[in-house]
């Protein structure tokens, strides 16, 4: 038995969000409530000042197994997730092989399980081979533990086949992501289109190649009635797009990601491609648009499009390098620092958006702070001050725009079906 | 008594107590079938003509057999070799056969209402043996003969038709002359071979099969024709077979006494496991031989004189 005294337990599924200690009891909360009497053989940890909340569950990551291991792998992938406060993440279906059928899908959970460190919902591929074509083996890989549908890192430009998969994805209940980019205009951007791709005299990607995608897949989910994820939105027009939507009635959710809500073009200026990531760094205006819609509940998910690189990637022109930034490690505290502590965004919406909606998303079980429930937590100390340090990262990829940048509210421990895998910082390996 | 509709193109064209005139038919001709010598004088002196512009083994040798087991004058037309392949529109080929004095003519035709201009244009009755994706008349008189050989009628049953109801002209037969008769037709499918409002045709809609066949007494399962795969309608034979197959396991979810219908040609192996369709209540082989009874029935019923004789 494990008593957590003190905590600021927030629960977003009970609208919880008050001082109480709770008992875990193996993989289970046993009991909460107020003061309650330790007993001589537990461990007692004493929360008082931290926030702990269900645990964070990330929509978007990238472990880049099978086939890219040198940029990640199912089990680095796993301590970055344990250090960043998470317990569960979705792995994206675009590694090499594909994962557009049943055998890497389950191999994933398998290893996911092995690590002890986090659960791994996969996310299969809309099509086989992501080419956009024929739909994967949807049945079976959710038979298999897929919980959604992507073709991430493009999208599916035929409308047709988009259609069929969101029709066919509703015999599963599964949502499928879209990764909204029509290929053709974006072109071989490599950052926003305006004023500072003019000026830097790099290729640009209009936001229109993302509005018109967002339109598109908006009203296929009104013609299929199935279930439309925008993945990593980044426009004020796709926010309004999704607004509408919404009061349309359409299925129709969307995420954002951390660094499309602390970080603007400008920062392409330094030519440093760490910046460089798909889709692009937006405008001032777009980030403010996307705060107010966190705030408002237009905008349903955090997520991190973790997408870690070896440095040969990122390690060339900005043209030439890859897209993506390693995220993980660094979401929770960007998300405290600026959405609770530079906007006042209540910890109730954030632990929405980062835990109840995404389980909500993938038609997991509901997770409460309450008797019974499975004992995942994610405990932020609000207060605490310090650099992100790339240096002192757990996923293979250390391309982050944010090494060195001081951040207010960070994770200090990790708790995965009652057992603490993280504490201050230091991951608890569990093999 | 008789049909007062012309033609049969669609269920719609008939009524309940037509239906009830044809099955009675049906019966008597089941036991013609039965006798050594089949063959009876009742249509001796007409002539039925088999007009397929579509293929069909099946539907096309019961509709002659039933014409020549009653005695009529068969003629069969099939479009790759007529004056169809050299281009001549339909309602002049259909004035061509009224003019030879046809007196019913069975057409199939790939393409569905091509049997409405048919209709018009000739002086012959007209029994629709298939048209698209539309309907399939003589399929669903026939299922209903032989459930109503198993069950005492329709009222109440759950009937589930399990398949690719998008392209099903039997499904869409099926499912009116079934709630007609009081069923309650359930149609289960992927999404992506479902109509798009499938439930306003007058089906209960389900993605699940397990769902379609809890308590089913009437399973019909329809063939998956292989080529939709290519078209992207699923994504493999096996995902298809692992999901909307019809397997020992899953039928035990239906009612004891259900009956499992296939109108042909089956996929074993794929819509339907080869031990399902073998099972005693699977009574695939009985819907074609009550197919020959019932087209006799209606070409008695249809081919003994025009509309206004038979009323």
């Amino acid at each position: 038995m494990k008593l957590f005294k003190n905590a600021r337990v927030i629960d977003p599924v009970q609208q919880i969000d008050q001082v109480m200690d709770i008992r875990v009891n193996g993989n289970q909360i046993f009991e909460t409530g107020e003061n309650l009497i330790p007993n001589s053989q537990e461990e007692i940890i004493d929360l008082a000042g931290k926030i702990l909340t269900t645990g964070f569950v990330d929509l978007h990551v990238h472990l880049r197994e099978p086939g890219e291991e040198y940029k990640e792998d199912v089990e680095s992938g796993a301590r970055a997730a344990a250090a960043g406060g998470f317990t569960g993440i979705c792995p994206m279906p675009n590694t090499k092989p594909v994962c557009d059928n049943d055998t890497i899908t389950e191999m994933l959970v398998i290893k996911g399980q092995r690590t002890g460190l986090v659960n791994v919902y996969p996310v299969g591929a809309i099509t086989k081979n992501q080419d956009g074509k024929e739909l994967a083996e949807i049945g079976m890989m959710k038979k298999r533990g897929a919980r959604a549908l992507s073709d991430d890192g493009r999208d599916v430009m035929n409308s047709l086949v988009m259609r069929r998969a969101l029709d066919y994805a509703k015999a599963f209940q599964m949502p499928v992501f879209a990764h909204c980019e029509d290929t053709a205009l974006a072109g071989h951007g490599s950052m926003n289109e305006g004023y500072y791709s003019s000026k830097l005299g790099l290729g640009g990607i209009p936001k229109e190649a993302e509005n018109i995608m967002v339109m598109r897949n908006i009203m296929l989910a009104g013609l299929t009635k199935g279930h439309m994820h925008i993945s990593h939105m980044t426009t004020k027009e796709g926010l309004e797009l999704i607004r509408q939507a919404k009061k349309d009635g359409h299925i129709v959710t969307c995420e954002v990601t951390p660094h499309h809500f602390s970080l603007t073009e400008a920062a392409v200026e330094s030519y440093d491609t760490n910046y460089k990531v798909n889709p692009p760094l937006r405008t001032q205006g777009d980030i403010e648009a996307l705060i107010q819609g966190m705030a408002e509940g237009i905008v349903d998910v955090i997520a991190t499009d973790h997408a870690p690189h070896d440095l040969e990637d990122k390690d060339k022109d900005f043209s030439n390098a890859a897209f993506g930034i390693s995220g993980l490690e660094t979401a929770t505290a960007l998300t405290m620092d600026i959405l609770y502590h530079k906007h006042n965004i209540s910890l109730l919406r954030i632990a929405e958006m980062l835990s109840s909606k995404p389980r909500e998303i993938l038609g997991l079980p509901e997770q409460k702070i309450a008797p019974g429930n499975i004992a995942d937590f994610t405990i932020i100390d609000p207060e605490l001050s310090k650099k992100a340090d790339k240096g002192k990262f757990y996923s293979k990829g250390k391309n982050t725009p944010f090494h060195g940048v001081t951040l207010k509210g960070w994770p200090v421990m990790t708790v995965f079906a009652g057992k603490i895998v993280m504490k201050d910082g230091e991951v608890i390996e569990q093999q | 008594m008789g049909i007062k509709s012309k033609d049969l193109l669609s269920i719609n064209d008939i009524s309940i107590a037509e239906i009830d005139e044809i099955m009675q038919n049906a019966r008597s001709m089941k036991q013609i079938i039965q006798r050594d010598i089949k063959k009876v004088p009742t249509l001796r002196g007409k002539s039925v003509i088999n007009l397929f512009y579509e293929n069909s083994t099946r539907t096309r040798t019961s509709f002659e057999l039933a014409g020549k087991y009653m005695g009529a004058d068969v003629v069969n037309i099939s479009a790759s070799s007529s004056s169809v392949k050299k281009g001549e529109s339909m309602r002049d080929t259909a004035r061509t056969l009224d003019n030879m004095a046809a007196d019913v003519i069975v057409m199939r035709h790939h393409e569905s209402g091509s049997h409405k201009i048919l209709a018009e244009s000739v002086n012959a009755r007209v029994i629709n043996a298939g048209d698209g994706k539309h309907e399939h008349p003589t399929q669903a008189l026939l299922d209903t003969f032989t459930i109503l050989e198993h069950k005492k009628s329709l009222q109440g049953l759950k009937v589930a038709i399990i398949g690719d109801i998008l392209h099903s002209r039997v499904a869409r037969s099926d499912v009116l002359i079934f709630n007609k008769l009081g069923a309650e037709v359930w149609f289960c499918a992927p999404p992506t071979l479902m109509p798009s409002k499938a439930a306003e045709l007058g089906a209960k809609i389900t993605y699940n099969i397990e769902e379609a066949l809890t308590d089913a007494d009437v399973v019909i399962m329809l063939r998956i024709q292989l080529e939709r795969q290519d078209s992207g309608f699923f994504p493999s034979i096996r995902e298809y077979t692992n999901f909307f197959g019809l397997n020992t396991r899953n039928i035990k979810l239906a009612k004891e006494d259900c009956i499992i219908m296939h109108p042909g040609p089956m996929n074993r192996g794929i819509e339907i496991s080869y031990e399902a369709a073998e099972l005693p209540n699977a009574v695939i082989s009985e819907q074609v031989n009550n197919g020959v009874a019932v087209r006799m029935a209606l070409l008695y019923i249809m081919g003994g004189g025009r509309p206004s004789e038979t009323v």
